[in-house]
């Protein structure tokens, strides 16, 4: 089954932390060990929710706002996409995700025939 | 509550046998039936057919002779129901046919075992573990469980449905854990187990003679856990846990409905057989030298129902224990426990010391408050000692309580 990994945490946090505090070479480590398994189908990093822009439609008319569709202090601040046979896989991975200050939200993605 | 139903002791009787049946019959078939159809949803609403139908048919019919294969052959016939609408209805239906389930079947063990880790999987909220465990593993319907728990049916049954729908769409795997992850998940079980039992053991929401009784169900479920991984000390000490408090059940309300505290109950009532053997338990799961709060709990429980009187109760090793239970569970409930030892092994003024510190915990705690209420009467100080029992009947929801503090009140002025 193939699960996202939402990587969330607060943008203002994170970007308040030293680069040695958010220790790239951990979370590079992180998806290396996962690709060399073979499990990961993508991921990334995400600029910080001050950076979005969210389209919404009303009374059928595409309307540009600036900002994330929904305000909150916690913010997907990145994202992994992994191919593992079942939950408890997707929850040790989660697991072991390096860094600081994150929740993981573990999300299965509906399979297509 | 028993004693409400003396005059139809012959209904009664056929309904004891009917949970027992079903509680050993249910969980096997639908464990059995996951297997042979690898869909769980569909294997546990087809057994819980079944089951609807027995409980229907059995008190009218008689039971049948073999109760196994009279589910098995409900269940079937609800199965091909089901499939008649799907393409491959043959395929499946041989299946069915072929392989029947049968108790004598080698891989029950892990079988019953896939089914409760399934059920209890930590993914899942405590609700929806405890639903669908009553359900799928104890066989209990939903009208039972919703009766239980004193909620509708409608919403244990969106409980269930919503349970079962994120075991397969989130792929919460059916089967036992690894053995390096098997005593955390076992833990998560045990705690569904406890929650059962505690249910049972001093219902806190409304007085209702005709509850099921949920304590027997929770000592049912950890014996066939303790059957399934007999060399799990904790499971063991969930048991002897059980046992421990079911053995002195007669004493614990008097004849009113009205709480009696451990010091006060007569101790001639109480089951000394079945306290010796669930303390031979305990001591048994200590032996294994992997300690946990289940079995510490069952230590303390053991110390209490092996002592002559409370005055006479060995309150030096009620502590050495309660220190230990405070290193796997520190909460400010454990401390709670721990002050009542404390003052009767040293004295009721370092106890409320220690008691003061944890009001910023459990001010919402009744019996935080009652606790604090008993020892400031014991030291002398009745006003604040009646504040107390006051704020502690606010809270309270459980009626055997209720009468107990407002017998305390009464007896205060």
């Amino acid at each position: 089954m193939k699960y996202m990994l939402l990587l969330a945490r607060s943008d203002e946090e994170w970007e308040a932390l030293s680069d040695e505090q958010r220790d790239y070479p951990a979370i590079a480590r992180w998806f290396g060990e996962l690709a060399q398994r073979g499990v990961l189908m993508g991921g990334a990093e995400l600029q910080p929710a001050r950076t979005a822009t969210t389209v919404v439609w009303e009374s059928g008319k595409p309307l540009l706002t600036d900002g994330p569709f929904v305000e909150a202090k916690e913010t997907i601040g990145g994202f992994g996409i992994v191919d593992v046979p079942d939950l408890d896989a997707a929850i040790e991975i989660a697991k072991t995700w390096p860094a600081t200050g994150h929740k993981v939200e573990i999300r299965p993605i509906v399979p297509v025939d | 509550m028993k004693s409400g139903a003396a005059k139809d002791v012959t209904g009664a009787s056929v309904e004891a046998v009917l949970t027992s049946v079903v509680r050993d019959e249910a969980g096997r078939l639908t464990a059995a039936l996951v297997r042979l159809l690898g869909d769980f949803a569909l294997a546990e609403d087809l057994v819980q057919d079944a089951v609807v139908t027995a409980l229907e048919h059995w008190p009218v019919d008689g039971l049948p002779t073999d109760p196994t294969a009279w589910l098995l052959a409900t269940a079937r016939r609800r199965a091909i129901d089901h499939w008649r609408r799907q393409r491959n209805y043959d395929e499946k239906l041989a299946l069915l046919v072929r392989d029947g389930p049968s108790p004598e079947h080698a891989d029950e063990v892990d079988d019953r075992l896939r089914l409760i880790f399934t059920c209890c999987h930590p993914a899942l909220s405590r609700e929806a573990q405890l639903a669908l465990t009553l359900r799928a593993v104890i066989g209990l319907t939903t009208r039972e469980i919703a009766r239980g728990f004193l909620m509708t049916e409608t919403a244990i049954a969106q409980r269930i449905v919503r349970a079962k729908r994120k075991i397969v769409e989130a792929g919460i795997p059916y089967r036992v854990p690894d053995p390096d992850r098997l005593t955390e998940r076992l833990n998560e079980v045990l705690g569904v187990v406890y929650l059962v039992f505690n249910e049972g053991y001093l219902a806190t929401v409304g007085a209702s003679p005709d509850r099921r009784d949920l304590a027997d169900d929770a000592e049912w479920l950890a014996r066939l856990i303790v059957r399934l991984l007999p060399d799990q000390p904790e499971a063991a000490g969930l048991l002897a846990l059980i046992r421990l408090h079911r053995a002195r059940w007669a004493t614990r309300f008097d004849s009113r409905g009205q709480v009696v505290l451990l010091r006060d109950q007569d101790r001639a009532l109480w089951d000394r057989e079945a306290i010796a053997r669930a303390s031979a338990l305990v001591l048994q799961a200590l032996r294994t030298a992997r300690p946990g709060p289940y079995q510490v709990q069952a230590a303390i429980a053991a110390c209490h129902a092996e002592a002559p009187s409370w005055q006479q109760t060995d309150w030096r090793q009620i502590l050495l224990l309660y220190d230990q239970l405070l290193r796997f569970t520190p909460t400010a409930v454990v401390r709670l426990n721990r002050a009542i030892a404390l003052a009767e092994g040293v004295g009721p003024a370092e106890a409320v010391v220690e008691v003061n510190s944890l009001e910023p915990a459990l001010s919402g705690y009744h019996l935080f408050h009652a606790t604090r209420g008993e020892l400031l009467r014991r030291l002398g100080r009745p006003q604040e000692a009646r504040l107390a029992d006051e704020r502690a009947l606010e809270l309270t929801t459980n009626p055997g309580e209720r009468l107990l503090l407002e017998e305390r009140l009464a007896g205060s002025t």
